[in-house]
């Protein structure tokens, strides 16, 4: 049986392509890239999970047996700004769009184009 | 109709495709390999007792220059792309009293917030892109609140460029000393805090190094909202 994690994780996945691939609108589109980064955050997070263990930060109590696995951390770290930065540009493009076109429809700006 | 409905048997099928390949993944074991030395060394490596940070500065130091890079590369190119030649702020309400007066309140803790993230990054959860990002916040609080703020553009534009260097040049001493790129100088060759490991002089270069994340990051934000707030105007 699959982990409520990954699957969470696929779901959400799933959920933004679903956004990208049927709607029309850009911003709707962006949301829905937006969801996909979160969903393979969640699954780099969750597969680096030891159960039982807490986070990698040494302390008092905690020792080097338990901790989780520091890398997918920062790994998703990297990511997160990666896809904010992303995300910004992807809007600034959009504000561009419906500045030249009027329309943020993907369709209608094809056919503007000719 | 029939669109949404070949989608969403498509994403079925690459749903159940991504699910049989995690069923060989199984959560929650202990599948670490260069996790568990990184744990076992981290403190008599880097000084830091936060695992996340020692990975990002230290061990994998490149992978965050990158991304700064990365960083810096989307604050230019929103710059770029919504470059006018007179931009002004347009927006005609100003916000009410409750939230001016609160605003005026919130931000000093807010940086001041941000800046304890950024400082303890070593021995804290954060570090320099949260701390960046709180910072950001509190100036998209100003722009929120107030009709006429403007972020002071040329300090910004000079921070973002000095630390910017600022890292690479660490990284350069590092290269000089110890001779490969992001070498932790202040830890391995100076041994400064080594006896304090887990209090705020200790960690080697990862404070100063997250000090300048979180300088470039929040300027880099909250030029990024700047960018986006502003409209063109006509003369």
């Amino acid at each position: 049986m699959i982990s409520v994690y990954y699957f969470g994780s696929i779901s959400l996945i799933l959920i933004g392509l679903y956004a990208v691939l049927v709607k029309r609108n850009v911003l709707k589109m962006l949301i829905g890239i937006s969801i996909m980064e979160t969903g393979v955050n969640l699954l780099l997070i969750s597969i680096g999970y030891v159960s039982g263990k807490s986070a990698p930060i040494l302390s008092e109590g905690i020792g080097p047996s338990q901790a989780v696995d520091p890398i997918p951390q920062a790994l998703v770290l990297t990511a997160i700004v990666i896809g904010v930065a992303t995300t910004a540009m992807a809007l600034s493009v959009a504000v561009i769009l419906y500045e030249k076109y009027g329309t943020l429809n993907v369709e209608e700006i094809r056919r503007l184009r000719g | 109709m029939l669109k949404r409905a070949l989608a969403i048997i498509t994403l079925l099928i690459i749903g159940y495709w991504l699910a049989q390949g995690l069923a060989g993944v199984p959560f929650g074991e202990d599948k670490m390999l260069v996790g568990q030395y990184y744990l076992d060394n981290v403190k008599e490596q880097t000084g830091a007792v936060n695992a996340v940070t020692a990975v990002v500065v230290n061990y994998r130091g490149f992978d965050t220059l990158g991304e700064v890079t990365v960083l810096f590369i989307a604050s230019t190119g929103v710059g770029a792309l919504l470059w006018k030649r007179k931009k002004e702020r347009t927006a005609e309400t100003q916000g009410s009293i409750v939230l001016t007066t609160g605003t005026r309140l919130l931000v000093p803790f807010v940086m001041l917030f941000g800046a304890y993230i950024f400082i303890h990054g070593h021995l804290t959860p954060g570090g320099g892109f949260p701390g960046g990002a709180t910072i950001a916040t509190a100036f998209l609080l100003l722009y929120m609140a107030f009709v006429q703020y403007e972020i002071p553009h040329k300090a910004f534009e000079k921070i973002e460029g000095a630390v910017g260097m600022a890292y690479v040049l660490v990284g350069l001493i590092g290269l000089a000393i110890g001779g490969y790129f992001l070498f932790d100088w202040i830890w391995q060759t100076w041994s400064f805090g080594t006896e304090n490991i887990g209090r705020l002089i200790s960690g080697g270069f990862i404070p100063i190094i997250y000090t300048i994340i979180g300088l470039k990051v929040g300027t880099e934000l909250s030029g990024i909202i700047d960018n986006m707030v502003k409209e063109e105007v006509n003369e």
